[in-house]
């Protein structure tokens, strides 16, 4: 197998080969922290740093791990990871922790930290993992931002709690659409975002 | 009793982990395509969430809540920062045991479970469950309760959506639109129908 290049390594999880719109990994949290632009991207970042440590630290020990017990392994430096990233945003961002309540925790079993590390790490070397598992952070993050965006724009009016369009119940005359606050708005858009990625990307198209 | 029961129809219906939640989604749009997997991968994550939440509860109650080493004289300890990894080991050793237990004494299950087993260690749901669990407090008996509503609450939802695309099967959607896409918006539709839900108060 050739080394892949760097350049590949990151952008190709963005667009290419989306882990959320192609290959339905870690919706569960895709959803519920995208209510706000501000969450959705704390979030984002958690994601990054978690995955991108994790995968490294795999990568690290990849020789060590017994194959019979590599799962556990796994999931005990992911939950390590996580951990650490808890306890910081309760000790520097508490508003934002107390918003995203259980879903910090539940990035151990986002399966695209779990997926790269078993699909990529086990397998290359720690500077290339560390850097795929950037990737696919961004690609995860950007699905997130995109549907936060659109949620918050026209759910509440605002952008990062900044207010674009002054809605109707503080004397503006922007409508807010009660439908984007609920969680069920998020499905929707997402169906909207696979939509457009696989009519510009036909070959992405399910045959069943 | 009363309590108990309210606490349950909360948990399946009002707070379902799948459609208010949003958890053990992965699973959850993956394994949706027929009604029978659907029903075998159902019944483990009920019996899953209905074992894990009450043992997380009492190593909760009695290890990692803060102060709750005094039993052994460490009453000053605080070690609530090592739930997460513990709670997961928890799960994680637990799918271990029922995979052995089941092939040992009921193979027929077991066989019809297969791969779902394993899988279910990093289903969201198991582990929200726990989460959830310690965030609101329960005490050992609403754990149970809530652990078996939450389950059956994700399984139902499970259900519900293989029933539809099965039916879905026959319909010509856009191109772009088949599969996962059609899925997404099937279970925004789903959401919203429970959403009526949400005003109950119990």
């Amino acid at each position: 197998m050739a080394e892949p290049k760097t350049k590949d390594l990151l952008w190709d999880p963005i667009f290419n080969r989306n882990p959320i719109a192609l290959g339905v990994l870690g919706v569960c949290s895709a959803l519920a922290v995208t209510g706000k632009m501000q969450t959705a991207f704390v979030m984002t970042l958690c994601v990054v740093f978690v995955l991108a440590c994790s995968s490294f630290a795999v990568s690290l020990i990849r020789n060590q791990i017994p194959n019979s017990v590599r799962i556990g392994a796994q999931i005990t430096i992911i939950a390590t990871m996580v951990i650490v990233v808890a306890e910081i945003l309760e000790a520097f961002l508490f508003d934002i922790s107390k918003q995203l309540s259980v879903y910090v925790g539940l990035i151990i079993t986002n399966c695209i930290v779990m997926g790269r590390a078993e699909a990529f790490a086990m397998k290359n070397g720690p500077k290339p993992s560390f850097i795929d598992g950037i990737g696919h952070a961004l690609g995860y993050g950007m699905v997130l931002l995109v549907v936060a965006f659109f949620r918050e724009l026209f759910g509440s009016g605002s952008l990062f709690g900044i207010e674009i369009m002054k809605p109707v119940t503080q004397g503006g005359w922007y409508v807010t659409n009660g439908l984007m606050v609920l969680p069920p708005s998020a499905f929707f858009l997402i169906t909207f975002m696979i939509w457009a990625i696989r009519t510009w990307k036909p070959d992405q198209i399910e045959e069943d | 009793m009363e309590q108990y029961l309210n606490l349950f129809i909360k948990a399946v219906f009002i707070e379902n982990m799948a459609l208010a939640f949003f958890l053990g989604m992965c699973t959850f749009l993956a394994v949706s395509k027929s009604v029978k997997t659907a029903i075998g991968l159902g019944i483990a994550v009920i019996f899953m969430v209905t074992v894990t939440v009450p043992v997380n509860n009492l190593l909760f109650q009695f290890l990692l809540k803060p102060g709750a080493l005094a039993w052994a004289g460490y009453g000053h300890l605080d070690l609530s920062f090592l739930g997460l990894l513990t709670y997961i080991s928890v799960i994680a050793a637990m799918v271990q045991v029922l995979e052995m237990v089941l092939d040992r004494f009921v193979p027929l299950l077991y066989n019809a479970l297969g791969i779902f087993l394993p899988l279910i260690t990093v289903n969201c749901a198991i582990l929200g469950g726990s989460l959830f669990m310690v965030e609101r407090d329960y005490n050992f008996a609403e754990s149970i309760v809530y652990g078996l509503g939450a389950g059956t609450g994700w399984a139902l939802a499970l259900v519900c959506l293989a029933g539809i695309r099965e039916k879905m099967s026959y319909s010509n959607p856009p191109a772009a639109l088949r599969g996962l896409g059609a899925t997404f918006a099937v279970t925004g539709l789903m959401a919203m129908a429970f959403m009526a839900f949400a005003g109950i108060k119990l």
